[in-house]
């Protein structure tokens, strides 16, 4: 199994369109170091900005480039632009229409360890909710290297977030991508686990540990959140029982998205698995993950809870709260 | 066009911003009013624009930081021909596009503006576009000076000393007011004269009302490697004698009686569109 940082696959790729594209542009907010972009920088100079620590500014001074028909990525941590510039996203991006793209690299809790302040734990739920803004993110290094050849050519902005460390490949190399298009990588029938980001992974090694019990499981890779691809979901719920799977508060990330379109369209048993809504237990994000049971085996039993209660009232579930812990 | 006729204009365009509020019942009236001699300055005699081809990739670029003040931008852009002055009608009715701040779905908006602090972030990022791509036109940023206690406008302000941005040119419309009375009252923003200097740019101060002042201004800019700083001492609701320096006109529209005496103190006899 090879494993790659998506930030670095991200970064690689971006440089080597930038080379044949010259309206290729990066910023970065005294983020070179943790977008990788100092090649980039030093290479491509003419296709640099530095902004400094000032997010807000970044995002204007990618809206006024892309005025000016350059086609900007502007790199940095995820919980600094979702959270510090969130009205520049809202108003010089999306409601403008500007065609910037937003690459928020050590989501989630790849900061785990560094506390609540660098832990981007609601940004999709935040960026799901501007219109006009789309959201995606990616599994792994070779996804996203798909992604990013595929937003060079998209217009419009979006909203990507990625994490920081290695993971495991889930794609070959060159895989095929289509924004708004979700990924269906196992079919089983007894339940459906839709995951995105570094979950995906994990959702996979579930679906083999389901399978030595006999249960079958679809797996999708939701990797855009927004549009999100509602006939997947919909087909998805004919086993009668999904799990939700995110690196993400439990509240208006994946799992909300879900079960807003199911308990709309098609009401099925479900369980969201995500971080809880309370200020983080700290670590490595390998621990953040093991401490909220997101997990191969965490998620697994969820799975088989959701089974055996699917005839009762689905219950309000989150990983680390105390239905796990039976 | 001259100095002169600049100013004769500006009046009518006066006439159109208090038509407008006064049918849509609400309206910026005096942040639209203390503006409009600048803003027609740069439409009618500074700006490089082709209104029938709005996204000319050469056109210079202006933008409205302080989006509140919109009627008076959007009666300029009708009158150079962006859109229909008939099109002014709908001003801020349900459904047009016409609506209380700058939307970009207007010809001649280049962004949605309207929180404040936003457009010099913007304006950076077009006059670095310009530079980077080797391109002639100018960026034209104009805003309030209440909008000056935005912690993003002084982000804006470095980054733009940063990359020697000749080609920027930041107005103020220093009416002295915002919507709670004076701005050295609110939060005080003097010197401001000598805050824009340390932040690196080469500041002017001039009467925003002389039209011949204003155009002598854009047509000298000389200095090179700083962006420029234009302090525009204006009044509020300049050209209402009734509202003239009251901060209760910062949002307010006329009724029938008020319009009219507005006509007649602008010298205007009303507006044809109407
Ligand atoms: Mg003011």
């Amino acid at each position: 199994m090879s494993k790659q940082s998506a930030r670095i696959a991200f970064t690689r790729t971006l440089s080597m369109l930038a080379r044949k594209d010259p309206r290729l542009f990066a910023l970065a907010t005294d983020s070179r170091g943790s977008a990788a972009l100092d090649d980039f920088a030093r290479e491509l100079p003419e296709q640099f900005v530095e902004c400094g620590i000032a997010e807000q500014n970044a995002i204007g001074i990618a809206a006024g480039l892309a005025n000016t028909g350059k086609k900007p990525f502007i790199c940095g941590p995820a919980c600094f632009y979702s959270l510090r510039s969130s009205e520049q996203i809202k108003i010089d991006l999306a409601y403008s229409n500007s065609n910037v793209k937003i690459i928020g690299v050590s989501g989630g809790v790849s900061y785990g360890a560094l506390g609540a302040s660098h832990h981007a734990t609601q940004d999709v739920a935040l960026m799901r909710a501007i219109p006009g803004l789309t959201v995606v993110l990616p599994a792994d290094g070779n996804q996203t290297e798909a992604l990013t050849r595929g937003l060079a050519s998209h217009i419009g902005p979006v909203y990507v977030r990625m994490g920081r460390g290695e993971v495991p490949d889930v794609y070959e190399k060159d895989p095929p991508f289509t924004l708004g298009k979700a990924n269906v990588l196992r079919r089983g029938s007894d339940v459906s686990l839709i995951a995105c980001g570094e979950m995906v992974y994990f959702t996979l090694e579930t679906a083999k540990l389901l399978a030595q019990n006999g249960i079958e499981a679809t797996v999708i890779d939701m990797h855009t959140l927004k549009p999100l691809d509602e006939e997947v979901i919909l087909d998805a719920a004919a086993a009668g029982a999904v799990v939700s799977i995110e690196e993400h508060n439990i509240h208006g990330g994946l799992g909300s998205a879900i079960a807003s379109l199911l308990a709309q369209r098609r009401p099925t048993f479900m369980r969201i698995l995500g971080l809880p809504d309370e200020v983080l237990y700290t670590g490595t994000s390998a621990q953040v993950f093991n401490h909220y049971g997101l997990t191969p085996q965490g998620i697994a039993q969820a799975a088989k809870e959701l089974l055996k209660v699917r005839k009762d009232e689905p219950v309000y579930y989150c990983a680390g709260s105390e239905h796990f812990s039976q | 066009m001259n100095a002169g006729e600049i100013a004769r204009l500006a009046n009518h365009r006066r006439a159109d911003v208090i038509t407008m509020v006064q049918r849509a019942g609400n309206g910026h009236t005096g942040g639209a009013l203390s503006s409009l001699d600048i803003l027609s300055v740069l439409y009618y005699g500074v700006l490089n624009l082709r209104p029938s081809e709005p996204n000319w990739p050469n056109r210079d670029r202006f933008l409205l930081s302080k989006g509140h003040s919109v009627e008076g931008y959007l009666a300029l852009l009708a009158d150079c021909g962006f859109f229909p002055v008939e099109e002014l009608r709908t001003f801020s009715q349900a459904g047009s596009r016409l609506i209380g701040h700058p939307n970009n779905k207007v010809p001649g908006v280049e962004i949605c503006t309207g929180a404040l602090g936003h457009g010099l972030s913007v304006g950076v990022g077009m006059a670095l576009g310009a530079k980077r791509g080797r391109d002639a036109f100018r960026t034209y940023v104009l805003m309030g000076d209440g909008e000056l206690a935005e912690g993003s406008i002084w982000e804006a302000a470095m980054a733009g000393a940063h990359y020697m941005l000749d080609n920027l040119v930041a107005i103020i419309d220093r009416n002295g007011l915002q919507i709670s009375g004076s701005t050295e009252s609110v939060i005080a923003l003097e010197d401001l004269s000598a805050k824009w200097r340390a932040f690196g740019w080469d500041v002017t101060e001039a009467d925003g009302h002389d039209t011949s002042a204003l155009l002598a201004y854009f047509h000298g800019l000389q200095t090179k490697g700083r962006p420029h700083c234009l302090i525009a001492h204006t009044v509020k609701s300049k050209g209402l004698p009734f509202a003239e320096g009251d901060p209760a006109w910062h949002h307010k529209a006329p009724n029938a009686d008020q319009l009219h005496a507005g006509y007649t103190a602008l010298n205007v006899e009303g507006v044809a569109w109407a």
